[in-house]
């Protein structure tokens, strides 16, 4: 049976099947910037704050998701297979996709040069051709 | 080339999240063969055609990522000299006792720069790659399984000041710089990313600078040919492996490649090709600009998971 996964944000609906993950429904819409990383709850990269639904949850790292996080729905989606329609909102790495145009996107921060480089300010590093405020990564 | 001093790179611990969703994973699906368990619950394996008791270590945590990174170095003596010359680098060190790790001997271990733990240690128990000593046959039924690498061939670390272990590796541990990625011009292409090797090879280990220490970027599985990517490509495919880039092939290293992820979102390579370098080699530098195409060859894509996701 099929459930439906809805961005509280936007009202934006995508079908999940059974045995899939929320990330898969929310890959599913095409937008760009998605970061559908590691798909393992290691990397925490598509964290969700799940509003409303009932899910299945499989073992994500700590790095990521505290026991206070995981108490209040805070999650990764890779790691929760809906169980009922599901109402989240996409917080962490994942915001940049739904709040920004896709052109706008800003990749990660890493290859970023080291904080001690001069020319650089600590407030910002360079991603890959741009710079982006360290807050988004 | 005589190799003296720090051989191979000899083991890694990856925290995993469940033991037995990976266990079974890196014994059937990419075919490492298992060697023992310990009363801690870790799982030891090696590739098929590595001779020492283990190379792969899993160990079940609350979160992904590596606990350390071992090399094989030649001898006691050797052990013993590196020891001290990490000590006058200015890095405080620590002896394990032998048995610590299952069948391996004293290992001195000191924290990287970029906050991994690293040790080396001289001694292992030699099991064999099953095919024997005495007129053995080319391959046996340990490389037919999975996905099946030969050898545990490199690891990527991403962490902080890389500068400091570029230092640490090729004037105290006796590296060299193979490769090298610069940042942009206007920030003064600092050295981002480097590959380095104690061997033959194109890199024994790699550090990427990033703002976080001790992270893992991926875990690098030696395959024999391309052929064997695509045959593990599939094998991925029958699996549902989480895929992250390719098949293709890097400019860096111009190794042939996948980046794929096990159940806990830790990524490995499973890695073919590349050159044969020797120690007196003039390093290859890839612009900023430029490095599109040194991940990925082919397409020149600057794919932003290899940037970003790391455990």
């Amino acid at each position: 049976m099929c459930h439906h996964v809805e961005l509280a944000d936007t009202g934006e609906a995508y079908t999940c099947g059974e045995e899939e993950s929320a990330l898969h429904a929310l890959a599913r819409s095409g937008r760009r910037g998605i970061p559908v990383g590691c798909r393992g709850g290691g990397c925490g990269v598509c964290k969700v704050q799940v509003l409303a639904g009932e899910y299945r949850k499989k073992p994500m790292s700590r790095c990521h998701v505290s026991e206070s996080d995981e108490a209040a729905h805070q999650v990764l989606a890779c790691c929760i297979v809906p169980q009922s329609d599901l109402q989240l909102r996409v917080i962490g790495r994942m915001r940049k996709a739904w709040q920004a145009p896709a052109a706008a996107h800003a990749p990660a921060a890493a290859l970023a040069p080291p904080a001690h480089t001069e020319a650089v300010s600590h407030t910002a590093c360079i991603g890959i051709g741009r710079t982006v405020p360290r807050s988004l990564d | 080339m005589a190799m003296t001093g720090v051989l191979r790179p000899g083991h890694i611990q990856i925290r995993v999240l469940d033991i037995n969703v990976s266990r079974e994973f890196y014994r059937d699906v990419v075919g490492l063969v298992e060697t023992g368990t310990d009363a801690q619950g870790r799982v030891f394996f090696k590739c098929w055609d590595e001779r020492d008791h283990h190379s792969i270590i899993l160990r079940q945590a609350e979160s992904a990522g590596v606990d350390f990174v071992g090399f094989k170095v030649l001898d006691k003596a050797t052990l013993n000299k590196l020891e001290a010359d990490v000590r006058a680098f200015g890095l405080e060190t620590e002896r394990l006792p032998a048995g610590d790790l299952p069948e391996t001997g004293e290992r001195v271990r000191f924290q990287l720069p970029t906050g991994h733990l690293f040790e080396l240690y001289a001694d292992k128990k030699h099991v064999g790659n099953g095919l024997g000593q005495v007129n053995p046959p080319p391959w046996g039924p340990d490389s037919e399984r999975g996905m099946a690498p030969i050898r545990f061939d490199h690891c990527l670390l991403y962490g902080p000041n890389v500068a400091a272990n570029k230092k640490l590796f090729t004037e105290v541990l006796g590296f060299f710089l193979v490769e090298r990625i610069l940042g942009p011009k206007e920030a003064g292409e600092p050295e981002l990313a480097l590959f380095l090797s104690c061997s033959h090879k194109t890199h024994d280990i790699a550090f990427v600078e990033h703002p976080e220490p001790g992270k893992l970027h991926h875990v690098s599985l030696r395959m024999a040919t391309w052929e064997k990517v695509l045959r593990a490509a599939d094998i991925m495919g029958m699996n549902k492996v989480a895929i992250d880039i390719g098949p293709t092939r890097h400019g860096t290293t111009r190794g042939e490649t996948i980046y794929a992820w096990d159940p806990s979102g830790n990524r490995f390579e499973t890695f073919a090709g590349g050159y044969e370098p020797y120690p007196d080699v003039e390093p290859i530098t890839w612009t900023f600009e430029g490095f599109g195409h040194g991940l990925d060859f082919p397409t020149g894509t600057l794919h932003e998971s290899f940037l970003g996701v790391v455990t």
